[in-house]
């Protein structure tokens, strides 16, 4: 079982082959849109290349939910998450650390959830239920 | 001008490879400014034409239900220039194959040595987003990209799973 360390270099690796992006720029608290400039197509190259470099499967809209609350009301409501929104998060991302983002739970910041960090932590859980082929 | 930068298929294997053959003439426009006197071949149009066998391979490999478009080449590296009176291999090889895109690796051959190896990313495109932005119908694979495919001379390989299945996982 590789250490997190371990897996935050492998992520690290994956994420300059697939962004084009200087090593030494990409910490943990990294965004990958806002910080290191991702944009949508690159979200699937990262799932392929986590899936080769860990062997594991991804399954679509695992890691990066395409449409979460899908403009449901219940979920969403002003451009808020409601706290039922909340509870879906957590239920669909468990990997996910919302601390920052319950406190001003607007739609907008969501993408600030996908950090780096967030790719180690959903790969360290990945690797302990031994979800590998 | 025609958009279309693959001669001929010489090898399809569905879901999975494609060889196609590209002629470089010097009757080709591009030719007269790229450069006077010294003809090489524009290496965006190199990866073009790898894109097209790549796109076509991915395409098949859904009976061309999706939208294939070229979405991003995340590493080109060209060896050498590639000049007119030259032939081309382009050769693709279907790397992942998902319902939202697929990525290909793509190399090119002259006579038996690589000139360019590439990494070709293809998204599907959303069916109810691309009608809004091109209307309804493949633009994609037009009858010219399929009728290439069709020409592929028998005798020649060509392989097909059952519609639908073929490479996916």
């Amino acid at each position: 079982m590789p250490t997190q360390d371990e897996i935050f270099s492998k992520v690290s690796a994956t994420l300059v082959e697939a962004l084009n992006v200087d090593e030494e720029d990409i910490k943990p608290t990294s965004t990958l849109q806002g910080d290191l400039g991702a944009e949508s197509i690159d979200f699937l190259d990262i799932v392929f290349r986590l899936e080769r470099e860990f062997g594991i499967k991804i399954p679509r809209g695992e890691l990066f939910p395409e449409s979460i609350f899908q403009g449901d009301p219940e979920l969403v409501q002003n451009g808020r998450v409601t706290p039922k929104g909340l509870e879906e998060l957590r239920a669909k991302m468990p990997f996910a650390d919302l601390t920052k983002f319950e406190q001003n739970p607007e739609v907008g910041n969501l993408s600030n959830l996908f950090t780096v960090d967030l790719i180690t932590r959903y790969i360290q859980g990945k690797l302990e239920k031994g979800n590998t082929n | 001008m025609r958009w279309i930068w693959i001669d001929r298929f010489v090898d399809f294997q569905s879901g999975k490879s494609a060889r196609a053959v590209k002629n470089l003439s010097l009757a080709e426009d591009h030719f007269g400014d790229h450069f006077p006197g010294y003809p090489v071949m524009p290496a965006a149009l190199i990866l073009e034409g790898l894109a097209q066998t790549g796109g076509i391979l991915v395409g098949e490999a859904n009976n061309f239900q999706e939208k294939v478009v070229l979405a991003k080449v995340p590493r080109a590296v060209f060896h050498r220039e590639m000049l007119a009176g030259e032939q081309l291999i382009y050769e693709a090889e279907i790397q992942n194959l998902r319902p939202e895109g697929a990525s290909v690796l793509g190399r090119v051959l002259v006579d038996g040595q690589v000139t360019a190896e590439a990494e070709i990313f293809f998204a599907h495109l959303d069916q109810a987003r691309s009608k809004q932005l091109f209307s309804e119908g493949n633009f994609v694979f037009s009858g010219e990209m399929k009728y290439l495919l069709g020409r592929m001379t028998s005798g020649k390989t060509r392989t097909r799973g059952p519609a639908g299945t073929a490479g996916a996982e």
